[in-house]
């Protein structure tokens, strides 16, 4: 780790670890948007680590980012940390002022006319709570207000709001920048991706400290081998995960949108790891991880949730596999050499 | 925290030129060979294809000068395995004693040891097998029986060494012998020696059909067989350190994901001819599968390259590897319900074939499923 990452590492989950409680996560999952953590989260410069440092942020690379993305989904932060971080980043692209405040991702269909922006998005995370929203339209980045708009709260299986979001003639900046058509799906994909590398890092984590914990008969679970290659399954998961949604991370750093082969690549990675994951976690956990009361389900009902988000895994396997075979059998060797 | 730590890996770009002169050697190499025989690659033996590799410098690449090695990077090296692999070139005959006999001679052989064997090795003229299962000890590598007994000048051996592939071409043997008979010393007493299977009297090489009804492993029998004092390797009673350290060697390469490539290609070529969803979605999987596997093998490429070891990381690469070669051939039924042929059938049926059999192996062979998944275990603090 760099400089910066190792600051970002420290800050991130300093801070997440010690007030991202269950209590805490418990209250979002009812609706209470958690605003004081939400306000040190801006505090500390975790939306802005894309956006150059002579706007106020971090001028990070995606590889820095990766790090902050990871670690709000290894502790749960019940907050649209991820989307603001990646709709800064939007905004830096088009050279649009990064505004304070929840900025959510609009991913719909909308309309730009005289300066104003109409439409309308499905399971906008945290809609209810954003001031505003950033869409892509046309090749154009707009920053929206959701001042007036009508919101229809909703929610993912994880609690989180996934509101409909609906505008007539909203206030909007918008400009040009050098996206690929498919911009929000994409990038909005290698976010979760990263997400979900989080999470299942926690799950490898958690379940070997529940296994050492919990006594059956007679020693901690964690020592009858039939847990512990259940354990090493769950972990080489993680660990796969983690690597590739770095190389997708670094490959964005390297080539821009050229890097949707590996993208595409770490989101259907971590789409299959997260159904080993979580199964082998619950078995791990016995009946105490299917209740409310125990934390795991936190983690478990995001990466359900996520790995269906931005395309799931299947939706980008049919794309890169349809790549694939166009590019014929004998150029994937050297394709895959090339990166 | 995860216990092991797979760092991003980037190959320099000066290894491109290597990588551009092995393709354009493998492509008139292996321009006559047939699907079938490339998807064996380092099952597949051939001296004149070894002895070739040596005379390009592509055997000890990372070894001293002064032992015929050629002091390039470990990423040099990745580079010539992974295309190797990839094209599947027959690099069998050398593979063994490039990969970790070698290396092991490097780190625990003798001067005289060293100066005799490894500039043959790296010409592609001689050759290693691996002499650690025996009938009665297989994941439970310390159970060796196999005595070696000390007499005037050496030691006598007496037992039996199984599932030894490439015996029977092999020049030598790194064999795994009891040197202490005592119950408690059932790690300490183990020593490692370097065996002549051209010279020595008293060692019996019988072949063992697999499955496929190939003979690529074998039976070998120790009869009061004599092994000199000079071709112990490292310490009398220093086996199971050195054989630990050979492991991670022979665990770390990039044939622990690599081997049933050969299949993933001529399946992409077969479902090339039609159209569907359902097949674009399996390949984009095992792209994305491959993908990953060869970045964690670069990690750990990475780690040799630094010095450090790798050998948990390199546990992780070959479960995770053997789990998606051993999927290959069962997502390629499901997808275009093929016959697996032998000996007829186009290349893709061969191809289907040959390795349908074959991968069941790969989590049994350089350690089990089960040992791998136990080593990792103690990482994670399980055990």
């Amino acid at each position: 780790m760099n400089e910066l990452q190792t600051i970002l590492s420290d800050s991130v989950d300093g801070l997440l670890s010690e007030r991202v409680t269950k209590v805490l996560v418990q209250k979002a999952e009812e609706g209470e948007f958690p605003a004081t953590l939400w306000n040190e989260v801006e505090a500390n410069g975790l939306t802005r680590v894309l956006v150059p440092e002579e706007q106020g942020g971090a001028g990070g690379t995606w590889a820095d980012a990766a790090i902050v993305l990871k670690a709000a989904g290894e502790h749960v932060a019940p907050l649209p940390l991820a989307e603001a971080l990646l709709a800064n980043w939007f905004l830096t692209q088009a050279g649009i002022e990064v505004p304070d405040g929840v900025t959510t991702l609009l991913d719909g269909d909308f309309t730009l006319e005289g300066g104003k922006l109409s439409g309308e998005a499905k399971n906008v995370p945290w809609g209810r709570d954003a001031a505003r929203g950033v869409a892509i339209v046309k090749g154009q980045v707009i920053l929206a207000s959701l001042d007036g708009a009508a919101i229809e709260p909703g929610i993912n299986v994880a609690r989180e709001p996934r509101d409909c979001v609906t505008l007539k003639g909203a206030t909007a900046t918008a400009k040009k920048a050098a996206l690929p058509g498919n911009a929000m799906n994409l990038y909005g994909a290698l976010i979760r991706a990263c997400q979900m590398a989080g999470a299942l890092g926690y799950l490898s984590t958690q379940s070997v400290a529940y296994a050492n914990e919990r006594t059956q008969f007679g020693k901690p679970i964690g020592k009858f081998q039939a847990i512990q290659q259940q354990l090493a399954v769950l972990s080489t998961q993680a660990a796969a995960c983690g690597v590739i949604t770095d190389h997708a991370c670094a490959q964005v750093d390297k080539r821009g949108a050229d890097a949707a082969f590996e993208i595409a690549a770490a989101k259907i990675r971590v789409d299959d790891a997260s159904s080993v994951a979580t199964s082998i976690a619950h078995q791990v956990h016995g009946a105490i991880g299917f209740t409310y009361e125990h934390g795991l389900h936190f983690a478990t009902r995001r990466l359900w949730s996520w790995r269906a988000e931005f395309g799931a895994g299947r939706d980008w396997a049919e794309t890169l596999g349809r790549e694939t075979i166009a590019a014929g059998a004998d150029a994937l060797w050297p394709h895959v050499t090339a990166r | 925290m995860q216990p092991f730590r797979f760092d991003l890996c980037e190959l320099p770009g000066e290894t491109e030129g290597l990588r551009q002169e092995i393709r354009a050697f493998l492509a008139e190499e292996l321009k006559h060979v047939p699907k079938v025989t490339r998807a064996q690659t380092w099952s597949g033996s051939d001296a004149e294809f070894s002895r070739k590799m040596g005379a390009k410098g592509w055997i000890g690449m990372t070894w001293p000068k002064k032992y015929g090695g050629h002091e390039r990077s470990f990423f040099d090296r990745y580079v010539m395995l992974e295309e190797m692999l990839a094209a599947g070139a027959p690099v069998g005959a050398h593979w063994i004693g490039d990969r970790q006999s070698g290396p092991l001679l490097l780190r625990f052989g003798t001067e005289e040891q060293r100066q005799k064997i490894l500039p043959r090795v790296a010409k592609g003229e001689c050759y290693f097998c691996i002499g650690m299962s025996e009938p009665d000890s297989g994941s439970d590598l310390a159970a060796t029986r196999t005595r070696a007994e000390k007499v005037d000048g050496g030691y006598k051996v007496n037992g039996t060494k199984l599932w030894t592939s490439g015996a029977h071409h092999a020049h030598y043997m790194i064999a795994l012998f009891r040197t202490d008979f005592a119950p408690e010393a059932k790690h300490s007493g183990l020593t490692q020696f370097l065996v002549d299977l051209k010279t020595t009297n008293g060692i019996t090489i019988r072949p063992i059909k697999d499955l496929a009804g190939n003979a690529h492993f074998n039976e070998v029998v120790f009869e009061d067989a004599f092994v000199p004092d000079s071709m112990m390797v490292g310490t009398e009673g220093g086996g199971w350190g050195q054989v630990t350290a050979e492991l991670a060697f022979e665990r770390s390469g990039p044939e622990r994901y690599l081997s049933s490539f050969m299949l993933m290609v001529e399946m992409i070529r077969e479902l090339g001819k039609r159209d569907g969803a359902e097949g674009a979605r399996e390949v984009g999987r095992l792209v994305a599968h491959l993908v990953t596997l060869r970045q964690m093998s670069l990690s750990v490429a990475g780690m040799l390259e630094k010095g450090e070891n790798p050998a948990l990381e390199a546990s992780v690469v070959k479960d995770l590897g053997a789990i998606f070669e051993q999927d290959m051939p069962v997502r390629a039924h499901e997808l275009l319900g093929t016959a697996p042929t032998v000996g007829e059938g186009n290349d893709y049926e061969q191809v289907l074939g040959y390795l349908t059999q074959t991968v069941p192996s790969f989590s049994l062979r350089g350690g089990t499923r089960e040992i791998l998944r136990g080593i990792i275990a103690r990482g994670l603090g399980l055990r």
